[in-house]
């Protein structure tokens, strides 16, 4: 089975992220792969080693952008793609889910895999996006996957429980931390990653033009400052603290 | 301004976001509620108690469970018969997938998760948190209609009026399905951290009650196990006398202590209660991102150098096998429960 697992490169979930200047700004912080994409790369190795398949990891963004897709052949991936043009800076969900699926037509799949959203944008639509767009079925939120004979089943772990769907193939999964811890990348792995030839396709490859943004931001804005003043309450025993708090908080009127 | 709402329900059950999105839509001008599903008299009802100047339902039994490709044509099909300015919907798993397809559909865009929406002129802007709340954007959609999924507790919920009735307008299903339903479990992870007004959570500071003496023959992982759900059965009797919800911090979910569910914080859910009692939960940055906007934070900890208690209002530093039990005691009497 031909298996892509689609990443994004985001600042590091500890940096210190904030407006600046009408940008944003993550300090000297790293950029390293979406977490959540970690996952979509584990959930589609997994389906690797199920089918004697193989994974291509796919990603759109600037040069720098090869570090994450080394993460993801050192994790195991066969191959990797960067789409790269510089009239992709402007990019709303809808352009990148585009974009995505024609290079995803470009490559050939039988599963795409995304993990739930990014840590940037955070929209947590790219995925089905890409599926309306490839007039694919979309199963979102697995925590589990099983494909056979041209079918696919997942477990889709949702806010009320969980819930079985299959489709057939080829589909657009997105997947959640149920599926596993990602796997650390092995010495093996990371001496691949570095010699790997990673291909850059620019828009002219993929046969599509820029597409218009239909979602602009107009500005950027750091939160308002929180209130920091804490009061500790102490006391005698745990019950006389217990009856302190519970006093507090039941005279703030949040109950 | 017209909208149309799109009233998100589970099997029946109102996500309570959706009627503080048809409030938001009053306030812009004539509401329409939008529901699909099978069966769906109460709840065509109670959207004209709150408030909905008209109902479109397609109420199908094709369309009993959700599947985000029929959902999304027979809302395509719908916008694209009553051209409204705006569709909102209240933020959930199945709407994000939902608005993002139609959005396809109709050649426009979708705001996802938004805290405000103000009309400038003719335009809608919209402010919505990116970077897990790091940073506020305000952000326009050109396309029309304009799409946006609201966060659920950041608009008014309109007080349904029972004098309010209405007859809804049947409307046409797309049963284009290219899924298949094949079962669901309502597990005991269930739960829904966004519209909980209160939350208490704990952290891997759980397991660590050294007074339990875990039942013979377990292994060190077992132990620490069978600790932690102790330790989280004494948060889940505080939540419950609170009405609340529980949650956990990622270490404690990634321990295997809770199922994942439960995490607030970057990689888990962002959530928005009035009332957030943190447990044994040190402070990530991680987690405090998904928490710092409740209303009212209290921190159970320890390590008095815990971050946490630099985002909380009230602090207890202490053992909170002690703290929470007795916490549970006084509300349980103050509160008549």
């Amino acid at each position: 089975m031909k298996i892509i697992a689609c990443i994004k490169q985001v600042p590091d979930s500890e940096a210190k992220v904030k407006a600046e200047g009408g940008k944003v700004s993550w300090g000297d912080a790293p950029l390293v792969i979406n977490p959540f994409d970690e996952y979509a790369v584990e959930g589609a190795l997994q389906q690797k080693e199920a089918t004697s398949g193989t994974v291509t990891a796919l990603c759109i963004g600037p040069e720098s952008a090869r570090e994450a897709l080394k993460h993801a052949l050192a994790m195991g991936a066969d191959e990797a793609i960067l789409v790269s043009d510089p009239a992709l800076n402007e990019l709303d969900t809808a352009g990148a889910a585009r974009v995505l699926a024609a290079a995803i037509q470009k490559i050939g799949a039988d599963m795409v895999v995304f993990g739930r959203q990014t840590l940037d944008n955070g929209a947590g639509i790219t995925p089905a996006q890409t599926a309306r767009i490839l007039g694919w079925p979309m199963l979102g939120l697995a925590g589990q996957i099983k494909a056979q004979d041209g079918a696919v089943t997942v477990e889709r772990v949702i806010e009320e429980g969980r819930q079985t769907v299959s489709a057939k193939l080829p589909a657009v999964v997105s997947v959640v931390q149920s599926i596993g811890e990602p796997r650390y990348p092995s010495f093996m792995g990371i001496r691949k990653a570095s010699k790997a030839n990673i291909p850059v396709w620019s828009l002219g490859d993929l046969g599509v033009s820029a597409p218009e943004p239909v979602v602009r931001r107009t500005e950027l804005m750091n939160p308002p400052a929180q209130q920091t003043s804490i009061e500790i309450i102490s006391g005698e025993s745990p019950a006389e603290i217990a009856e302190k708090l519970a006093e507090k908080i039941l005279a703030e009127k949040v109950l | 301004m017209k909208t149309l709402v799109y009233i998100d329900h589970f099997k029946g059950e109102v996500q309570p976001a959706s009627w503080e999105a048809l409030g938001l839509a009053k306030s812009l001008g004539t509401a329409s509620a939008v529901i699909f599903g099978s069966g769906l008299d109460a709840i065509a009802k109670a959207a004209f108690e709150h408030g909905a100047d008209d109902v479109f339902v397609a109420d199908d039994p094709a369309l009993a469970d959700y599947r985000a490709e029929p959902y999304a044509a027979s809302l395509s099909s719908l916008a694209s018969t009553q051209s409204p300015d705006l569709i909102l919907f209240p933020t959930t798993a199945r709407t994000r997938e939902l608005a993002a397809m139609a959005a396809i559909d109709l050649n426009t865009g979708v705001l996802t998760d938004i805290t405000a929406l103000e009309s400038n002129g003719d335009q809608l802007v919209a402010t919505r948190p990116i970077y897990e709340g790091k940073v506020l954007e305000k952000t326009v959609c050109s396309g029309k209609p304009v799409m946006a999924t609201i966060r659920p507790r950041a608009f008014p919920k309109p007080e349904p009026d029972a004098s309010r009735s209405g007859t809804p307008t049947k409307v046409e299903a797309k049963a284009e399905a290219l899924t298949k339903v094949e079962g669901y479990s309502a597990s005991e992870s269930a739960v829904n951290l966004g519209d909980a007004g209160v939350i208490v959570s704990g952290g891997r500071g759980v397991s660590n009650n050294p007074s339990l003496q875990p039942p013979a023959g377990m292994d060190e992982k077992q132990a620490e196990l069978w600790r932690a759900q102790q330790g989280f059965a004494l948060i889940t009797e505080l939540a419950s006398v609170l009405g609340g919800a529980v949650g956990a911090s990622r270490a404690a979910v990634d321990a295997g202590y809770i199922p994942y569910s439960h995490q607030v914080g970057q990689t888990g859910k962002v959530v928005t209660p009035d009332l957030y009692i943190a447990c044994g939960i040190s402070g990530a940055i991680q987690h405090l991102v998904g928490m710092r906007n409740a209303k009212l934070v209290v921190a159970i900890n320890k390590d008095s150098d815990a971050p946490i208690f630099k985002q909380a209002r009230y602090g207890v530093v202490g053992d909170l096998f002690q703290i929470v039990p007795a916490l549970t005691e006084a509300f349980r009497k103050k509160l008549g429960k």
